[in-house]
């Protein structure tokens, strides 16, 4: 109780320091003045009295401090001081406050942004029940592996299979395309989650292929498709037109099990087949599905890998369409895939943040060590008067943390707009979702990273204090005892600062220039003025025997649009979607994974297609109305098709055989071309006749119609939605310019161009502070020195010689030390940006001349104050 | 006459001005200072400044309590008197040093 009291007490007392402690020193004087009355009344003189009275008090600025410290808290109070004494000295300095913050802001920030981006995606575990023992098992696989899989395996309690949908979905007579998982039945229990409403569907409601007709609800898409409405559960939606019963919600906060993948709802795997139309449940080739499951306890993720790999090896010797199969066990999400991406990407993107991070420490090291330079006289002084060297060193510190603080709130605050902006984007029609916005985890890193290099470059100069002569200091001049064996290490600062700009500034320029490759080469198609009209035909409830019939409606109707000058459709388009079959030479006679050729991009067009898509046909022939069914069946494939098969582009009459097997003979060559992103490297390309089909697969259900017109982009969209609903009016269309879809198509690349560009900007700007300080440094530091110099006649040459001498020298060095180290990421940096290389001169010389230019920036003011030194007034002080 | 004076004993000194106000109900430092040495018969050494972090002290806890007021010779001073709790508080401080006093009495005694 009397603790809780004191406490308050003293609680108290610290909101009302002045006041207290203008009370404390009336009492005190009443308190003499009552001693000396007495004193006086006893006979003594004046001074006398005051004499005895101050005697019988004892020391009063004792008593005072005592009362101080036992009034509330003394420690607060003084760091308080401590702060107030540095911002004033801050604000007696802008330059350096603006510099060292702007400097920690651009360092923490980077690191911010690149560590919210890794902790969304790489270091955030799933959303469910004890993520950390679900292992990922392959990358897509088969569900009759599947099935073996889950039979055969010792390591899992549970293993659930799923893959993405797209699908349209009917709400009350409208439809509209949807995503969403089928999933194994035992999804939801192998995850281990409870509904939100109603219940989940299990393993035991499946008897077999279209036996269980139930669909569960995304949360989200709960709320934005149903209004939330409690009374959904019974209610019959359909999929594609076969109808599903809606069991129940999924919880708040489960998004699947994809990292950027949000799907809208989840169906069993085993009414999938009745929605899409593909086989996928008796076909081991047909790998689609993602497969997950609970380690047992005590079984180690090599253990399993080792158990499934010995499945894996059974079933490529047990089946002939499991050939060369093998297996690894990995955390799930774009983190644990192998080769993924993302994962490099991020890697590579964490690197040049830490690069930064390195980059800024050993900037702000030399600002502060030069600080701590300039203020040696002042510093020596409070010594001299009485300061305890841990009172200096303490005040030191507090303004390193208190910048750097400073500097990280900014830095945090920048990233964290730019976040919340990147969280919000929704690139295409997907559900994708990237959860990157910063959480504590990601302020605690940043504020940890503030509070971490505020010290370390505090002590720099702390160190200095300590070991300063405080003789020497009050005599003038530059006073730190030592500060000869510690240019090795302001060297060593700069000389890493401009290597690591250096290698930064020249990522920057291979991004740059890879994007304006990338931008220059050849795209085999001319997208301007081409507007592209999709649609589903399965989502539409067109079966697959009309489809050829609506096919040609929909190109007819589209082909009689005034204004229009060309049409054509096509299934899949390029920068839009893809479609890969494998191919097989003309002798294969075995269709098993071992004897594919490659892999080619498939399109099934109509005649006409390449004069709407603006491609040349190099030899042969483009398709005719009589490439139909019964006829020979015929492709036209691009140049590196017929360089990969045939080690020749002269491939007209010869022929091949897809996995069906389909048997092709080839009756044109066109060019070249990109088909998924424009920095992408050649493709092989089959383009097939639509109304021929591939196989048994005599068409595919979705259908692009494409139409060449010189008409405004809205007027045109308006005119194709009218006319083509009129056709298909049971499934919406998509109209999109084709350039549209190539420009989002390069969002990626743009995207890390961008942020290479923010780091390169920012490495700019760190080597010039940090020259820049290295410079006025030194030019200070020998300032008496160069004034005698100037009195004894010295030319400005060699005044500039004589200071500036060694920041150009470790300029030099440090670009050829950046330029060697960027030659050694050439590899990394590759992964990102196509069509560029370190090795280039062109980049090499732009790289070296721009560090050359940012350096001499650097010095010029250093410079000019050197130049500037009066001798006279530099001897007078 | 240095030679008769003692420090004041660690912990006596809070005891004796919470008696002090007893008896004096209310009063500014110097005075309970003063009163303490006359009591004392001057016999204890008192740095009169000290009184003011013991009286804080007593403060915080909540035992006294303290107004600006004005001395019989119209000076400004801050007067301290007991508190309710402060009151209560004197007697189990008594029994306390009492207590003490005996132990060292007896220490006194069986060590002669």
């Amino acid at each position: 109780m009397d603790q809780l009291r004191i406490l308050l007490s003293r609680c108290i007392a610290f909101c009302h320091r002045k006041e207290l402690d203008r009370d404390l020193d009336d009492e005190l004087r009443s308190h003499i003045e009552f001693a000396i009355e007495e004193n006086c009344r006893r006979g003594m003189s004046e001074e006398e009295a005051r004499t005895a009275a101050l005697c019988e008090f004892g020391g009063v600025t004792q008593i005072r401090e005592e009362y101080r410290v036992q009034r509330s808290f003394p420690f607060v109070e003084t760091l308080l001081r401590d702060i107030r004494y540095a911002l004033r000295q801050l604000r007696d300095s802008p330059g350096f406050a603006v510099t060292a913050i702007l400097t920690l802001a651009v360092g923490i920030g980077a690191n911010v942004v690149t560590f919210s981006v890794l902790n969304g995606i790489v270091l955030r575990p799933l959303d469910v029940p004890h993520p950390e023992n679900l292992l990922q098992i392959g990358d897509y696989e088969s569900y009759p592996d599947y099935f073996d899989y889950q039979d055969r395996n010792q390591s899992f309690s549970g293993m659930l299979a799923y893959k993405v949908l797209s699908v349209g979905i009917g709400i009350d007579k409208s439809v509209s395309t949807s995503w969403g998982d089928a999933a194994s039945g035992n999804y939801f229990d192998v995850l281990g989650l409870q509904p939100a409403l109603g219940r989940f569907f299990h393993a035991s409601d499946e008897h077999g292929l279209e036996s269980a007709p139930y669909i569960v609800l995304g949360y989200d898409f709960w709320k934005r498709r149903f209004g939330a409405s409690p009374h959904i559960l019974g209610k019959v939606v359909t999929l594609n037109q076969h109808p599903f019963t809606v069991l129940g919600v999924a919880p708040h906060n489960f998004h699947g099990t994809d990292f950027f993948f949000w799907p809208d709802y989840w169906i069993p795997a085993v009414n999938a087949q009745q929605v899409t139309g593909w086989d996928d449940f008796d076909e081991r080739r047909h790998r689609a599905f993602t497969l997950l499951g609970r380690l047992n306890p005590g079984i180690t993720q090599q253990q399993a890998t080792h158990d499934m790999g010995a499945i894996a090896r059974q079933l490529a010797k047990q089946y002939s369409d499991d050939e060369g199969l093998t297996l690894t066990v990995h955390k799930p999400g774009p983190a644990g895939r192998r080769n993924d991406p993302t994962k490099q990407v991020l890697l590579v993107m964490t690197l040049l943040a830490v690069l930064v991070l390195v980059a800024t420490c050993a900037n702000l090291a030399g600002i502060f060590a030069a600080r701590a330079a300039n203020r040696s006289n002042e510093l020596a002084i409070c010594l001299a008067i009485g300061s305890s060297r841990w009172a200096v060193a303490r005040q030191l510190l507090t303004e390193a943390v208190l910048v750097s603080l400073i500097g990280g709130i900014n830095g945090t605050c920048f990233a964290s707009l730019l976040l919340g902006t990147l969280s919000h984007w929704r690139p295409g029609d997907l559900p994708t979702h990237f959860l990157i916005a910063p959480d504590a985890r990601v302020y605690l890193v940043a504020i940890t990273l503030s509070i971490t290099s505020g010290i370390a470059f505090a002590l720099l100069p702390a160190r200095q204090v300590w070991s300063t002569d405080v003789v020497q200091a009050i005599k003038g001049g530059y006073v730190f005892a030592g500060s000869l064996h510690r240019f090795a290490m302001r060297d060593a600062l700069l000389l890493i600062q401009v290597a690591v700009c250096t290698l930064l500034v020249s990522s920057v320029l291979v991004a740059v220039r890879g994007m304006v490759q990338s931008l220059r080469a050849p795209l085999g198609i001319a997208p301007t003025d081409v507007t592209l009209a999709q649609v589903d035909l399965k989502v539409a409830g067109v079966p697959d025997p009309q489809s050829r019939i609506v096919q040609k409606r929909l190109l007819d109707t589209a082909a009689a649009i005034p204004g229009v000058t060309d049409a054509a459709t096509s299934d899949y388009v390029p920068f839009l979607s893809a479609w890969v079959w494998s191919v097989y030479s003309w002798d294969t006679t075995q269709f098993s994974p071992s004897h594919v050729a490659f892999d080619a991009l498939t399109y099934s067009v109509s005649p006409g297609y390449f004069q709407v898509a603006g491609t040349h046909l190099l030899s042969g022939r483009d398709f005719t109305p009589d490439d139909k069914p019964g006829a020979p069946t015929v492709a036209i494939v691009n140049m590196t098709f017929a360089r990969r098969l045939f080690g020749t582009t002269r491939a007209l009459g010869k022929r091949f055989k897809l996995f069906d097997p389909v048997k092709l003979k080839i009756i044109g060559v066109v060019e070249d071309g990109k088909y998924i992103d424009p920095g992408e490297d050649p493709q092989p390309t089959i383009f097939l006749a639509y109304a021929q089909g591939i196989g048994p697969y005599m068409v595919s259900s979705p259908i692009t119609v494409l139409v060449r017109s010189p008409l405004p982009q809205d007027q045109i969209a308006d005119a194709l939605h009218h006319s083509l609903s009129q056709v298909v009016s049971t499934a919406p269309f998509s109209i999109v310019p084709w350039s549209g879809a190539i420009d989002r198509s390069m969002i990626p690349a743009r995207t890390a161009a961008l942020a290479l560009g923010v780091m390169g900007l920012m490495a700019a700007m760190l080597a010039v502070t940090g020259i820049l300080g290295m410079a006025s440094y030194l030019v200070s530091k020998r300032m008496k020195e160069q004034g005698i110099r100037i009195a004894l006649g010295a030319r400005p040459f060699q005044v500039l010689h004589s200071t500036l001498k060694r920041p150009c020298l470790l300029l030099l060095a440090g670009l050829c030390l950046g330029l060697g180290a960027s030659m050694l990421t050439d590899q990394l940096l590759t992964h990102i940006v196509s069509y560029a290389s370190v090795r280039d001169p062109m980049i090499l010389a732009a790289a070296m001349t721009m560090m050359t230019l940012l350096g001499l920036f650097a010095m010029a003011a250093p410079a000019r104050r050197a130049l500037a030194i009066d001798p006279a007034q530099l001897l007078r002080e | 006459m240095g030679e008769d004076k003692s420090d004041v004993l660690q912990g006596t000194l809070d005891l004796m001005v919470l008696k002090t106000l007893e008896s004096m109900r209310s009063l500014h430092g110097y005075g309970i200072a003063r009163r303490i040495e006359q009591v004392s018969n001057e016999t204890i050494r008192l740095n009169q400044g000290s009184i003011y972090p013991a009286l804080l002290r007593l403060e915080q806890r909540g035992w006294i309590k303290s107004e600006w007021g004005t001395s019989d010779n119209n000076r400004r001073a801050k007067y301290y008197s007991l508190s309710r709790i402060g009151r209560k508080q004197i007697e189990k401080e008594t029994e306390n040093w009492e207590r003490i006093a005996t132990t060292m009495a007896r220490f006194l005694t069986t060590s002669r």
